[in-house]
Parts: C-alpha cells; structure tokens; sequence
C-alpha cells in the first residue's frame, strides 16, 4: 500500500544550509538560472495559476512582466490574467497584479493576513522559498491538515499538492540535558504521489522560485550587465586619472 | 574674459576665494591614504542631495503610500532604481568615509591646537549626520523603518520626568505614525541638510584658516620660503585636485560594484525585513539598527538600567567632542608617540569594531557580558589617554616633513 520514497535532501546539504524562520530546519540551496527565459515563464505560469489567486503582487505590472520574459502584452493578456480589477472586468494588461481577496475575507478563511509576494524573495531569501514550497507535510492537528518544516504551523494550506502529492514528515525526538524534548525532522515519505515526480516537482519549485526573485527585482539582469560597462569605464578612468596625477606630481619632491 | 573676471572681482570676492581655499592653500606635499577621505565625504555629500532630489519628486511622505511609492521608483520611474540605490548605498559609504575620515584625525592628532576647532565641527557633522540618517531611514516605511525608530525614540522616555511628554512630542502621535513619517520627511529633505551644510562650510573654513595637518604631525608654517610660501607646502589646485580625483575614481569603482552586484549588501546596507511594509501590530523577531549606529546601541544595552544606557551612549559620543583636551601631548602623530599610545588605540579600534558587531546580535547574556568588557575598553581609551599624554615618552619630531 504504502510506496516508500525517501527524500534525504536534508541531510545531504544539511551543513551548506542555514537555520531561518526559527524553525531550525536547515535550508536546501536553490540554483536557477535568471537568464533563462524558458525557466521564468514556467515559473510566471505556476505564479498566477497557484499564487495569485490569495496573494498579490501589488508593485509588479502584468506588461512589466511580459516585457522583461519576452511575452508579447497580447499572449499574457490571453493566457496569464485571471485577476479582476475593482469594477469586476478582467484586469488590464498595465495593471498592478492585485487580487480580489480581502483582507476581512483573509483573516476569516486563514486567520491571519495573506503577504503580497511581489517583494518576498527578497524578505525570506531564495533559499528559505525554495526549502519552504517544498516541505509541507500531513499534521492532523492543523485545521488545513498539512504542516510545513521551515515555516511552523502555517496558515496556508498545501496548494501545490496536486503536483506534489502528499508527503508525512520522519521525525525524531531528543532530550537534552536538560529533560527538554526536540522534535526534528529528518526528511519526508510520500503518502499520495502528485502529478509531477519529485525531481520534476523540484524542478517547477526552481522555475517558481527564479520568478519570485525576478519579480522581488525585476531590473536585476540589466543592473549587472550594465554594472560591468560602468565598472570598464572607471577602470579606464583610473588609468587616465592616475597618469595625470603622476604627471602633475613628477616635480615635487 | 579677464575683463568679465575683473568686473566680478570689483563686485564679489571671487578670485580671491579660489586663491585662499584652492590655488594658494598650501597643503603638505606627504598626504598618504587616510587623507583621501575629506574629499570623498563631500562627494558622498553631493551624491546624496542629488539623488536625494530625484527621490523626492517620486516619494510620498504618508504612511498609507510611502511603502509603494518606493518600489514605484525601483519599477516605474526611469532609472530609479538607480538614484535609490545610490541613495541607499551612498547612506553606508557617508559613514565609512566618515569613520576613516575622524579615525586618520585620531592617528595623526589632527584635532590638537589649533585644530580644536575643526574637530569639534567635525564631530556636529558627525552627529547631524547620524540624526539625518536615522530620519531618512524611516522613509522607505518598512518593518525595520518603523521598528528602529520606535525603538530610538522611545529611549527619550527613558529620561526622567520630562521622557514621556518629549517621545510623545518627538513622535507627534503615542507610537510612530503617519504624522512622525511627515515630520521625519521634513527633517530628512531640508532641515537637517541646510545645518549639514552650514557645518561642512564651518568645518573647511576652519581647516583653511589653520591650515592642514599631516602624517608627520609638522607645522609646515613653521618653514617658510622668501615668499612666504611653506617649504614643505604645495598648493592644494592643481596637486590635491588632481589626486584626488584618482582616490574618487577608485571610490566610485567600490561604489558601484556594491550598486551593481550587491545593493542589499548582504542585509547590513539594506536590511531583508525592511522590504515587509510597516505593520504597527506586528514587531519584527530582531530588531537591529543599520550598522553605522550599532557600536553606539551595543554600549547601550551594555548597560543594565534603561536610562543610565542612554547616558552611557549619549556619553560614548559626547566623550569625543573633548579629545583635544583629553590628550594632553603636545606631538600630534602617531608616527612619534609611545607604544603605549599606539596600544591603546589598536585597543580602542577593536572594541569599536567589536562594539559594531556585537550591535547586530540579539542580546544573549554571553553576548552583553561581551558589550560591557567592550564598552569598558571604549571608555577606559579615553580615561587612559588623559593619564598617559602626560608624561608620554615620545620620539622626537624631525623639523620638516618626512617621505
């Protein structure tokens, strides 16, 4: 009945990760691309078909978006905008991605209120994102049912799990010294498979977490591409600057 | 043209200013390293207006707007993202700058007659400076705006009988609000500049007036030519000019790799929870002061009590503005003075750098016993200093500048 799958990431870069959120669950590295196009649209995809439905990204535009992944304003009006404006019409293609959802309606259904994400890769780091999309597991004492490792008894429920499946979590608990007791998890079992198989479910989290990066700052390609032209002209400017101070000084002694 | 100048010249003193402050103010031929730093403070200075003018045509100082108006200017506005990042960038390098800046004048006895003056500018400059960027880091309206400053200026409520009325006046609401963001504004865009610049003006006119010290610690006036002109003098245009422009080429180069490649600068220039727009209900897990001030906040949780902290802190910089009188030795540098000297001051160096650090850290007791011994040895340098320079042995300072 049960297929056993274990998933022991955690250990293998437990001593390249770090502690974040106070959840003391060690931090997987993310590797992604920015340059790839191909990545950020799969992860823009993912963005508005699971994310912004509760969660806006209020500062980035739609057409910002598609200029900056190389859509055309027509093919993201067409295929990534499900958003309403506030006279309930289909959200314009210039338009901040706001959703509908209240943040009354918020506190009611999830009890707490629900972030804008448009900055939140530059808030938690990608890494924690990265660990985080990817470590929900079963908890019945929570009202969604599920649980996350980095992020302890988290509001949001498990909207991914159509394409991860189901996970439980290993844990193993201590006593220190001081009679104190430690849970720690030390990886997960998959209960229900999704869609996607963990190596494809890992890599969709990739293209997400590349996305959210790019939206936490979406000039970042260009500012280090012009970063080095402007660092070549100062380079040329020390040389210059420095013959002429040498120039200048070769008569004081 | 030379009549134009003349014409000028009849009205307004402007050869003769260009002659007192650049062309004919005779500056030491052995400035090394630590004298690029003056000039690169002022070009800090005039980077941060500039681009502090561009910021406010697209800034809105409310506190329902202020968050989004600075993402708008980091997406929306052209080059913005470029003007806030040198602004935000250019915060961290004024105190930088500053800090090598006020540490040379320590190695080198720049604030000893007749310079007691300029170092007492100096450090208003210092403190204005401080009180700018405290106030200008409210404005992006983040967690870490909203937090320090709460915490900040609730340390005015430490001060007996008067501490609450005066936080409450600071603030101009009982916790910070819309109405501290607008008063804040005010401060940061005009208030605290013009006193900055008044101040810098002070400052040169001050140095120009005595004239420059060096690492040699020599009064270049002493030795004269036939004209009157200091032997060991060179005039500061063309020389320093054109020195300098190399020391703020290479500024620039440092500059722009943080802009480029590392804006964020790891969390310490731009601080992850800062990019959560204030929430008055929700207090970050940690809150820490941008780094230029944590030596100062490390010395005030040193200390057990609230209120003698803001003392011990108000203390730590107040101590400065008496160094000339402190150090009793006439021999200016560092060059001639005893081992003793040049231990205390390595001493006073690492318990800055470690005060700084330790300012970062939550309060663990490990951590403050840590900040008590450091701020111990920041304190204990100056009431040492004032024994020793005494009867310090010295080396001889040769008559004219060395190298």
């Amino acid at each position: 009945m049960k297929k056993l799958l274990i998933i022991a990431f955690v250990v293998l870069f437990a001593p390249v990760a770090m502690a974040a959120g106070g959840s003391g669950y060690p931090l997987d590295k993310v590797n992604f691309d920015m340059n790839n196009k191909d990545s950020l649209q799969r992860g823009a995809k993912l963005f508005v078909n699971y994310c912004l439905n509760c969660h806006s990204a209020g500062y980035a535009r739609y057409n910002r978006v598609a200029a900056d992944l190389g859509i055309t304003d027509e093919q993201m009006s067409d295929n990534m905008i499900f958003t309403t404006d506030e006279n309930g019409e289909k959200s314009k293609v210039g338009s901040l991605m706001k959703v509908a959802m209240t943040e009354k309606y918020a506190k009611e259904a999830f009890g707490t209120k629900i972030p804008d994400l448009t900055l939140i890769a530059r808030v938690r780091g990608t890494d924690w994102l990265y660990t985080y999309l990817r470590t929900f597991y079963m908890d019945d004492s929570r009202p969604t049912g599920m649980n996350n490792a980095v992020f302890p008894d988290v509001g949001m429920p498990h909207v991914l799990w159509e394409l991860q499946g189901y996970q439980k979590a290993i844990k193993e608990t201590t006593v220190d010294e001081n009679g104190n007791e430690h849970t720690s998890i030390l990886g997960f079992e998959t209960v229900q498979p999704g869609s996607m198989t963990g190596p494809e479910y890992d890599q969709a989290m990739r293209d997400l977490v590349g996305f959210l990066s790019y939206m936490g700052e979406p000039v970042q390609m260009e500012r280090q591409r012009l970063g080095l032209y402007v660092l070549l002209f100062l380079a040329l400017l020390f040389v210059v600057s420095y013959f002429l101070k040498k120039e200048y000084w070769k008569d004081v002694h | 043209m030379n009549n134009l100048l003349a014409w000028i010249d009849a009205r307004f003193p402007l050869t003769k200013m260009w002659e007192e402050h650049l062309s004919k103010y005779y500056a030491p031929k052995n400035f090394n390293f630590w004298y690029f730093f003056g000039s690169l403070a002022l070009l800090v200075l005039v980077i941060q207006i500039v681009t502090g003018i561009f910021l406010t045509m697209n800034y809105k100082p409310d506190g329902a707007l202020a968050f989004a108006s600075v993402e708008y200017i980091m997406r929306d506005v052209e080059w913005g993202w470029l003007i806030r990042y040198m602004h935000s960038t250019g915060a961290s390098a004024f105190f930088v700058v500053v800090y090598l800046h006020m540490f040379r004048g320590m190695m080198y006895g720049s604030y000893k007659k007749p310079r007691e003056l300029v170092w007492i500018f100096g450090m208003f400059i210092y403190l204005v400076l401080m009180a700018e960027a405290f106030m200008g880091y409210l404005l992006p309206w983040g967690q870490m705006s909203y937090w320090g400053a709460q915490v900040i200026i609730s340390l005015f409520s430490a001060i007996p009988v008067v501490g609450d009325d005066l936080a409450l006046w600071i603030r101009g609401d009982y916790v910070i609000s819309d109405a501290t963001l607008n008063r804040f504004f005010a401060f940061h865009v005009i208030a605290v500049p013009l006193v900055l610049l008044g101040l810098v003006v002070a400052h040169i006119i001050a140095l120009h007036e005595v004239g420059s010290n060096n690492p040699d610690g020599v009064d270049i006036k002493k030795k004269k030519d036939e004209n009157g002109i200091p032997l060991d003098g060179i005039p500061f245009h063309p020389y320093y000019s054109v020195k300098d422009i190399v020391g703020v080429v290479v500024f620039l180069m440092v500059f722009s790799l943080i802009i480029f490649y590392a804006p964020e600068m790891g969390g310490y220039f731009l601080e992850h929870a800062n990019f959560i727009p204030a929430d008055p209900l929700k207090t970050p897990e940690h809150i820490a002061p941008v780094w230029y001030f944590t030596p100062f906040y490390a010395i005030l949780r040193a200390v057990p009590d609230k209120f003698l902290g803001v003392v011990a802190m108000g203390a730590a910089i107040a101590i400065l503005f008496v160094l000339p009188w402190l150090d009793r030795n006439p021999v200016r540098s560092i060059r001639y003075r005893s081992a003793a000297y040049k231990f205390l001051l390595v001493l006073f160096v690492i318990s800055f750098v470690a005060l700084g650090w330790l300012g970062m850290q939550p309060a663990t007791p490990i951590l403050t016993l840590f900040a008590q011994i450091f701020s111990f040895i920041y304190f204990g340098f100056f009431v040492a200093l004032f024994f020793i320079s005494k009867n310090e042995k010295t080396k001889p300072v040769p008559e004219r500048v060395t190298g």
